[in-house]
């Protein structure tokens, strides 16, 4: 009994519900897509909740900020847009049949989060060697606000977020990179390739805004 | 129309409170039109185009564009006429008159308390001068509360850390219910009030009797323990007869052994009931919740006495 | 009109007839074997029937909380109750309705099923994330079961700050619980919005997919842009009870109204997401048993769209008297008016689809004209509500309790229900006792006016909701809303019993019961494994009753037979041009 009703015979990275390749393709796009636009809900909450309480302590917002290394800030945003510029041409090495470009370019994404990761970690711990904690256990007392917990309980709150999801994005990247080892993308197939780099590019796209928000404040 | 506002609605005690019911039976009348009118309809075409066979072929009629506009238009015109009668009755609501009489109120779980100009203080029952404007500024000690007066037809959130305000003006003498209206926690359907709406010097009378709140050295230190038990709605949770409510009974309390959650069993002597009073938390009785307000810094010694004394004559 | 010949952008295809059988030896239940199959599969079809049973339990269990609370309320102080428990139980009673039931209801369980076959398709376009979006709602669940046995919650379901802060109870978990509940909401709207883009069958263009469909398309839409905000909400919630960080409460610096506008921010749209579907519903039954074309199909459509977007706009209409400014009311009011305006289109195209038409009052039937006459009623209540002045007094009382189940339960359930019952022989192969299914839906219709419409009253006399003591004067109300409630309770049960039944002892259900011109009608019942053994190629919409039904059941002429060789078709003679419109 057919259960393949066309014409075209399916190639084996082609789902079975789907007609074509490109079906699979595009709807696998238009996933992604849409994925990634409740994932700017989701934070959006929270740069809500970051707007209402800047308009109602506007003065701790700048002071607090200073406490943040805009050095280091920076440094992680470079490194978060270096690694973004890597999946891309992941991607494009995938488009061109250069397979082994693929696990070169994922591998130095892999890289390049992992020290993003790296420096937030220091730069937590510098925060938590003067006190300051989120919430109730924050006691530094450089700040002259009884409130200035909550410019940090936002900066942990926020900056972990999106620390969870390049975690995340670790993982996918270092699941691409074992089907890619394995030869499984080239020109005619690089769909996961595709949408792993759509997210990784929303998680860049997630720390620049992140990033004057809480270390550039005048 | 006035039998049919009384069976739907409690009688209309304050100014706007007429102005509120003409609204709601324009909406509600309207709406039971709209109702009737396509029911019927509809039951006209189920009867009318029963399928009578199996074969029945029907009309093919996709749509109607000058239809479609008439029923989208008229509802329009239909909501924007109660739109603007309700924003009209609404900014009414909001304008407070300017020589309103100010109290103020504050909410806490769970009852209300009323602070008067001359420093007068009430709990549970709000007493205002009939026929003047009075503006309630409203804050609560905990959680977000809502004073509510159903023949009033009115309601205010009561928020921790800020302000709100509410303002009316009844003309009739009464009683009204005031009622919390946002959940609160356990004792929510407890947190009662009265308004009571006095002719104007029956109101100043009150006033100067209970000027400077509840300490009133003219009472014994029993009969004020009373009057503070009844001023300050200790009743919502402590019965005097026995009966266990959200708290224990006060009845037989003086001098007994109480045992507590923690396990521990000790003596309810003064010390005991001083510190329930402004530290509730700190023994809790076995059976029941730690959920008393804490009115540390609300009574001075002489009425913590007071209540002492009163609890001791309960036996 | 342009032909194949004169304009090269349209095809001319060769198709051929797909009959489908009747009681067919095959099909998706007995496809695979064992409760393995069931628990790994893809097949949107038997995710359809998981989430089915999952949402009906959990119906009773929150439906069960409804009588101990209509119980407790017989008398005016404690019935056998304590206050703690009874505020346990409504806030639990509104959480699992809302999350573990009315939400998922129509999209999970029957659009998850209905879905690809309406669109011609073989699955949804993710049926991995299918899979794992059904074991994030088992996952919440059994998290919010957690929380129950953990002692309960008794904030509301609307999780108020600063109170949901301080209070001991389970709040932390719920509301973790809730946050994974969310995870399954949206990943369903992630695959039915890429699924009716990217699935369709050939010639079902965007002006010929059903107004099933059209509701599932815009309830993805606001699933996808709400629920992340109510997950993001409760996360805060949870922060903020585990590290006190301020954001809420305002003893920390914090703004309790914050909470406020981020939770209604979701939550308003959520009460649409909630209905729409049931709209969808509301127009497949209207034009099968009345075999007549719908009228106003691009009103319909587009409608659901219009209130997709105005959904977003009027959160603040839960928040008149929060202490909100007044110009923020206003605004919200207005647009609030504005947002029944759609929905009293959709009702006024429904009726004219009746007119001239061949109605049957058969049981689906009779479930849409009980959701006719109960969402009416709770719609133009809502329109009273939207009025800031008239809200003043009805906020937080009965009224509003009344409002809302009439929508939800008058509206949502009844369309739920009609769906159920329609879809059913598509299901199951089997045909219910229609008379005990008409008798029953009237005794539902019966009770749940019973049960609510006193209500209606006692709230606009001032009795508060959440109220485990009442004041004396309402009493009568309490008592004839809780006789209402057990015989609704009484309605509902009676469903699933007749409906199981069916399951053991019912007839074979022939392919297309109704006569519907729908494409799910166009295959056997049960559904083949994959649903279709052919591509079907679409000429007519859904409601094109004045079509033969044999061009409502073509397919592709080619075919291969899923291992790359094309076998020769076997082509009827006596075929005819079909013009697609």
């Amino acid at each position: 009994m057919a259960n393949h009703s066309t014409a075209t015979s399916h190639a084996d990275f082609v789902q079975h519900h789907f007609v074509t390749a490109d079906q699979q393709f595009d709807s696998a796009k238009l996933g992604m897509w849409v994925f990634l636009v409740t994932e700017i809900l989701f934070f959006g909450g929270l740069f809500t909740a970051y707007t209402v309480l800047r308009m109602t302590h506007p003065d701790l917002f700048a002071e607090a900020s200073t406490e943040l290394d805009t050095l280091w800030g920076t440094v992680n945003t470079l490194v978060l847009i270096g690694s973004s510029l890597t999946v891309a041409m992941a991607i494009k090495s995938a488009q061109l049949n250069q397979t082994k470009n693929i696990a070169i370019n994922l591998g130095i994404t892999i890289v390049l989060a992992f020290i993003f990761l790296m420096i937030k970690y220091f730069n937590w711990m510098h925060h938590f060697s003067l006190g300051i904690y989120p919430g109730t256990a924050y006691s530094f007392t450089g700040i002259d606000d009884p409130h200035a917990s909550i410019f940090f309980s936002l900066y942990y709150l926020m900056t972990g977020l999106h620390g969870i999801h390049v975690v995340v994005g670790i993982g996918v990247m270092t699941w691409l990179l074992v089907k890619s080892l394995k030869g499984q993308f080239h020109s005619e197939y690089y769909t996961p390739l595709e949408i792993g780099g759509l997210y990784w590019h929303l998680v860049d796209i997630i720390w620049i805004f992140l990033y004057p928000l809480f270390y550039l404040i005048h | 129309m006035n039998e049919l506002s009384k069976l739907f609605l409690p009688p209309d005690k304050s100014t706007v409170a007429h102005h509120y019911d003409s609204l709601f039976w324009f909406v509600h009348i309207s709406g039971l039109i709209l109702v009737v009118g396509l029911l019927a309809v509809i039951v006209y075409f189920v009867i009318k185009y029963h399928r009578s066979s199996e074969d029945e072929v029907t009309p093919v009629i996709k749509g109607d564009n000058k239809l479609e506009i008439t029923w989208s238009v008229i509802p329009l015109i239909f909501v924007l006429i109660v739109f603007g009668w309700g924003y009209k009755l609404y900014m009414q609501e909001q304008t407070v008159p300017d020589d309103a009489y100010e109290v103020h109120v504050t909410g806490q779980q769970w009852s209300w308390g009323f602070d008067y100009a001359n420093g007068a203080h009430s709990q549970k029952e709000l007493h205002v001068p009939a026929g003047r404007p009075v503006k309630l500024v409203m804050t609560s000690k905990d959680v977000i509360h809502s004073f509510y007066v159903p023949s009033f037809r009115l309601k205010q959130d009561v928020l921790p850390n800020r302000y709100t305000s509410l303002w009316f003006n009844a003309p009739d003498t009464g009683r009204y219910q005031i009622f919390c209206a946002e959940y609160c926690g356990t004792g929510h359907s407890q947190m009662l009030g009265t308004v009571v709406v006095q002719k104007p010097q029956d109101f100043q009378t009150w006033l100067a009797k209970n000027k400077g709140g509840a300490s009133n050295s003219n009472l014994k230190p029993a009969e004020l323990g009373k009057q503070i038990y009844n001023q300050y709605a200790c009743s919502t949770c402590h019965s005097t007869d026995g009966s266990k409510k959200t708290g224990p009974s006060w009845k037989g309390l003086f001098g007994s052994k109480v045992q507590l959650s923690s396990g521990k069993t000790v003596t309810a002597d003064s010390a005991y009931i001083h510190e329930s009073i402004i530290h509730p938390n700190a023994k809790v009785v076995k059976g029941f919740q730690p959920v008393m307000p804490n009115f540390q810094g609300q009574f001075d010694d002489n009425q913590i006495n007071a209540i002492i004394e009163y609890i001791k004559t309960l036996k | 009109m342009d032909t194949a010949e004169s304009n090269p952008n349209l095809k001319k295809v060769q198709v051929q007839r797909y009959k489908p059988e009747e009681d067919p030896e095959n099909h998706y239940l007995n496809a695979e074997k064992g409760i393995w199959s069931w628990l790994t599969t893809l097949d949107h079809k038997r995710i359809g029937i998981l989430y089915l049973i999952s949402i009906t339990f959990f119906f009773f269990v929150g439906g069960l909380m409804a009588l101990m609370i209509r119980t407790e309320l017989w008398t005016p102080t404690k019935t056998f109750i304590q206050a703690h428990t009874y505020n346990e139980l409504f806030t639990l009673h509104g959480s699992i309705m809302i999350f573990l039931f009315l939400v998922p209801s129509v999209p999970a369980a029957l659009g998850n099923f209905i879905l690809p076959v309406q669109l011609g398709a073989k699955d949804v376009a993710f049926p991995r994330l299918n899979l794992l979006s059904y074991y994030l709602y088992i996952t919440g669940a059994g998290i919010v079961i957690w929380a129950i046995l953990s002692g309960g919650v008794d904030t509301g379901w609307t999780f108020y700050t600063p109170y949901s802060i301080q209070t001991s109870t389970a709040v932390t978990i719920m509301t973790f619980g809730v946050f994974v509940i969310g995870f399954s909401s949206i990943l369903t709207g992630v695959n039915f919005i890429t699924t009716i883009h990217k699935m369709r069958a050939p010639g079902m263009t965007w002006g010929k997919i059903s107004l099933f469909t059209w509701s599932l398309y815009a309830t993805s839409i606001m699933q996808i842009l709400a629920t992340p905000v109510l997950a993001i909400t409760l996360a805060l919630v949870a922060m903020e009870r585990i590290m006190h960080v301020g954001i809420f409460d305002p003893a920390l610096g914090g703004d309790p109204l914050l909470y406020e506008h981020m939770f209604w921010f979701y939550s308003h749209p959520a009460v649409y997401i909630m209905i729409v579907p049931g709209f969808g519903v509301v127009s497949e039954v209207i034009t099968t048993f009345s075999k007549k074309h719908i009228f106003g199909y691009w009103a319909i459509a587009l409608s659901s769209l219009a209130i997709s977007l105005i959904s977003f706009l009027v959160w603040g209409h839960h928040m008149f008297v929060s202490g909100q400014s007044a110009m923020a009311s206003m605004v919200f009011s207005f647009l609030t008016f504005l947002v029944g305006i759609p929905t009293g289109i959709k009702m006024f195209n429904w009726a004219a689809t009746l007119y001239k038409g061949s109605i049957k009052l058969e049981s689906p039937l009779l479930y849409i004209f009980g959701f006719f006459f109960l969402f009416l009623v709770g719609g133009i209540t809502g329109i009273v509500l939207a009025s800031i002045a008239l809200d003043v007094h009805l906020h937080d009382t009965y009224y509003v309790v009344a409002h809302f189940h009439f929508v939800m339960v008058g509206g949502m359930v009844m369309a739920f229900l009609a769906g159920l019952h329609y879809w059913w022989p598509k299901i199951t192969g089997k045909m219910y006792n229609e008379k005990l299914a008409r008798f029953t839906c009237v005794m539902i219709f019966i009770g749940f006016n019973v049960t609510f419409l006193p209500q209606f009253i006692m709230g606009a006399q001032g009795m508060p909701r959440r109220y485990f003591n009442y004041i004396e004067q309402f009493q009568p109300f309490h008592q004839v809303s809780t006789i209402g409630a057990y015989i609704l309770g009484l309605g509902f049960f009676t469903v699933f019993l007749y409906l199981v039944k069916s399951l053991f002892t019912g007839e074979k259900a022939p392919a297309n019961p109704w006569g519907s011109r729908g494409l799910e009608f166009q295959v056997p019942s049960p559904v083949p494994a994959h649903n279709f053994d052919h591509i079907p190629v679409i000429v007519h919409g859904p409601y094109d009753y004045h079509k033969p039904m044999e061009e409502f059941q073509l397919g592709l002429a080619e075919f291969g037979n899923g291992h790359g060789e094309t076998v020769d078709p076997d082509i009827k003679t006596g075929s005819k041009e079909i013009k697609a419109e």
